[in-house]
């Protein structure tokens, strides 16, 4: 039995191993997913080319200069004479920002007048947009903090008394607040997701397509040594992809892994019997390669959208968020997330465990009852 | 006394609503070879997938050597050898692989199947190439190595669905020398379907699939006899007004062409008349009659009357 079952999945691997082409992509794909999600779609927006013109040419105004560009938000990357020159900087995308220091500047700041200072921004780019208007608010305030405390120092206030409120920000977790952090516990859902639900699918539905299923059909094999030979192989893969892509992590974006490495094994583990199962149930129902790759795609794009992969699920209308409940990889990414950037264990995991769990069971039950070892 | 190997009872197949099997009850016993005809879509395939269990039966029984085939699924299937109309082979791994992932997969032993190997690819001619991968073999090879397959674990009976369909003359030839050595040589029983009459001929006995019902079965011999009297073969010139005129006498029932000559399937006892009367019209409008005389019936004009319904 448990010989029929070594030579099923010997069979399966040398037929991997002949395609090589297919072999190349699978274990490429998730480092270039990586490479592209980690560096591409990043939501830090450092470095915005900012425009100033400086009408006044003063210490002050050279001090003030001075704290945007202290801060790495703003590159400053023109120093302009006119409005105009400015507008033309914006409107053909050399400049996303631009700071207006009126010629009085100097002379209002020192006479303890409010001196205005205009901050132009181009807004086609609402994350670009946003980070930056924050930003030039922030350091503004900042900048006026600091006149005002050197000003009152001077007539022989304390510091302390100067400012009643002191809050401290803490960001716990992903300090540095990198996307790439985020991004990687997701990815290693998403390839779980996508690799082995695409494999096993195709692997089934390939023995139907190309006749081959009639002769395993016939031959003592029961249905379960089917499933488990014609799956055993591709988890074997998705588990190298996954490991590929915490090392690959941990290597270009130094993904720290705060909590336990088996935890985030056997969690893994634990998602792939409702990714097999899906995949197994798509076999069940694609009659060729093409609809079961279709189908996979289909599974795919609600998964990545509903799981909080991009986009937080905080921020979507309730009724979408209440389907977000019926994503597996929505468990699989807190849990991901929690255990390789919060450090945390089963204690804060474990309703997201048993949802898993539920799903793995369902799963795999709907799939092993539709899966015939019969060409009905 | 010869055992009973296959035996189907009443068995029936919906796919859907269309009935593709209804009733169907046949009996075959060791050492035959027993040939299933009918045109396309008479339910061959169906009922040789519900014999070797890859179909589930809706009404009826099923047993191969004693074992039946909804119950003791897999024991039945350890008596079968089943060749399916694609040659359903590995492409992607070589001839050998092939032998041995099937002889594995059926849980022989190394021992045995290294043996059984080496014999079945000299058997089947293809002890040369056993390293080739499975795809890069001609049609009618990769059949071989599909027979080679299905006996990789010594069946007794060996299930064949169209064997030679698709595969140049000689390599048939070939392939019945194969079956029928094995018939001798290795006890085994055979149920293949066909749609070649030439095939049918060769069988022990041939049943007739029309429409989902078995509507008649025999020797090729007994089936012959059915039309014993009523076939007569027709040879002259110009052919256009032969048939014209075989057409219009009415105790001609059909005419149909088989090479250069014409067969005439004529109404019980009307053999004498239509002969004379064809003759005398042939020559009044100016056509010769080389032959013209009863001749024994082949398989295709028992084939014929009994597509017609």
């Amino acid at each position: 039995m448990i010989n029929r079952l070594i030579s099923l999945i010997r069979k399966e691997f040398i037929q991997i191993v002949r395609d090589p082409r297919a072999l190349a992509i699978t274990f490429l794909m998730p480092v270039m997913m990586l490479i592209l999600l980690g560096y591409a779609a990043t939501n830090d927006v450092r470095n915005i080319a900012l425009a100033v013109l400086d009408q006044d040419q003063s210490p002050a105004s050279r001090a003030l200069i001075a704290a945007y560009r202290a801060a790495d938000y703003f590159q400053l990357a023109y120093v302009v004479s006119s409005e105009e020159e400015m507008r033309q900087l914006i409107d053909n995308n050399s400049a996303r920002a631009g700071l207006i220091i009126p010629p009085d500047y100097s002379e209002q700041v020192n006479s303890g007048r409010s001196a205005q200072v205009a901050f132009v921004l181009d807004g086609s780019d609402p994350t670009v947009a946003n980070t930056a208007l924050s930003a030039a608010i922030l350091i503004g305030q900042s900048q006026s903090t600091r006149i005002v405390t050197q000003r009152l120092e001077r007539l022989g206030m304390s510091r302390a008394a100067l400012s009643p409120i002191d809050v401290r920000t803490q960001v716990w977790y992903n300090p540095g607040m990198v996307s790439a952090y985020y991004m990687i516990p997701a990815l290693i859902g998403q390839i779980l997701q996508f690799l082995t639900t695409l494999l096993t699918a195709t692997s089934i539905v390939r023995e139907r397509e190309r006749g081959t299923i009639e002769q395993l059909i016939v031959t003592p094999l029961r249905p379960w040594e089917l499933v488990l030979g014609k799956l055993a192989p591709y988890v074997i893969i998705s588990f190298i992809d996954m490991l590929e892509v915490l090392i690959a992590g941990t290597i270009l974006f130094r993904v720290p892994i705060n909590g336990s490495l088996i935890l985030l094994l056997t969690m893994s583990a634990l998602f792939l019997v409702t990714t097999l199962g899906i995949g197994l149930l798509i076999s069940t129902v694609a009659n060729t390669q093409q609809e079961a790759m279709l189908t996979t795609m289909l599974t795919l794009l609600p998964s990545i959208f509903l799981s909080g992969f991009f986009f937080p699920l905080a921020a979507m209308p309730v009724w979408l968020r209440a389907i977000s409940y019926l994503i597996p990889l929505r468990y699989f990414l807190i849990i991901a997330r929690g255990i390789i950037l919060k450090g945390v264990g089963i204690a804060s995991l474990w309703s997201e465990i048993v949802a898993l769990i539920i799903f793995a069971v369902l799963v795999m039950s709907a799939a092993a009852s539709r899966f015939r070892k019969s060409l009905d | 006394m010869t055992e009973t190997l296959i035996r189907v009872s009443g068995i029936t197949k919906n796919f859907g609503v269309v009935r593709a099997l209804a009733g169907v009850s046949l009996w075959v016993k060791e050492g035959e070879i027993y040939g299933l005809v009918g045109p396309d879509g008479a339910g061959k395939t169906t009922l040789i997938r519900l014999i070797c269990g890859a179909l589930r039966l809706q009404a009826g029984r099923i047993s191969l050597c004693g074992f039946d085939v909804a119950d003791e699924t897999e024991r039945a299937r350890e008596q079968i050898g089943y060749l399916a109309q694609r040659s359903a082979v590995y492409e992607d791994l070589t001839v050998l692989e092939n032998l041995k992932f099937f002889a594995e997969v059926r849980g022989l032993p190394k021992e045995e199947w290294a043996e059984r190997c080496r014999w079945l690819l000299e058997f089947v001619g293809l002890a040369e190439f056993t390293g080739r991968r499975a795809g890069q073999l001609s049609g009618g090879m990769k059949q071989k190595l599909a027979l080679a397959v299905a006996l990789i674990h010594r069946p007794r009976v060996l299930l064949l669905d169209e064997p030679t369909t698709g595969v140049d003359p000689l390599t048939r030839l070939d392939f019945w020398r194969l079956i029928i050595r094995l018939v001798r040589g290795e006890k085994l029983t055979v149920l293949l379907s066909t749609p070649y009459m030439d095939e049918a001929a060769r069988c022990t006995r041939v049943g007739f699939l029309h429409k989902g019902h078995l509507i008649c079965e025999g020797t090729p011999r007994e089936l012959r006899s059915r039309l014993a009297g009523r076939i007569l073969e027709l040879i002259g010139e110009p052919a256009s007004l032969l048939i014209d005129l075989s057409r219009a006498d009415r105790q001609v029932e059909d005419v149909q062409r088989f090479g250069n000559s014409l067969h005439l399937r004529v109404q019980e006892g009307q053999a004498e008349m239509v002969i004379r009367r064809l003759n005398e019209a042939i020559r009044k409008a100016g056509g010769r009659v080389h032959r013209l005389q009863l001749v024994e019936p082949l398989l295709e004009d028992v084939f014929i009357v009994l597509s017609e319904g």
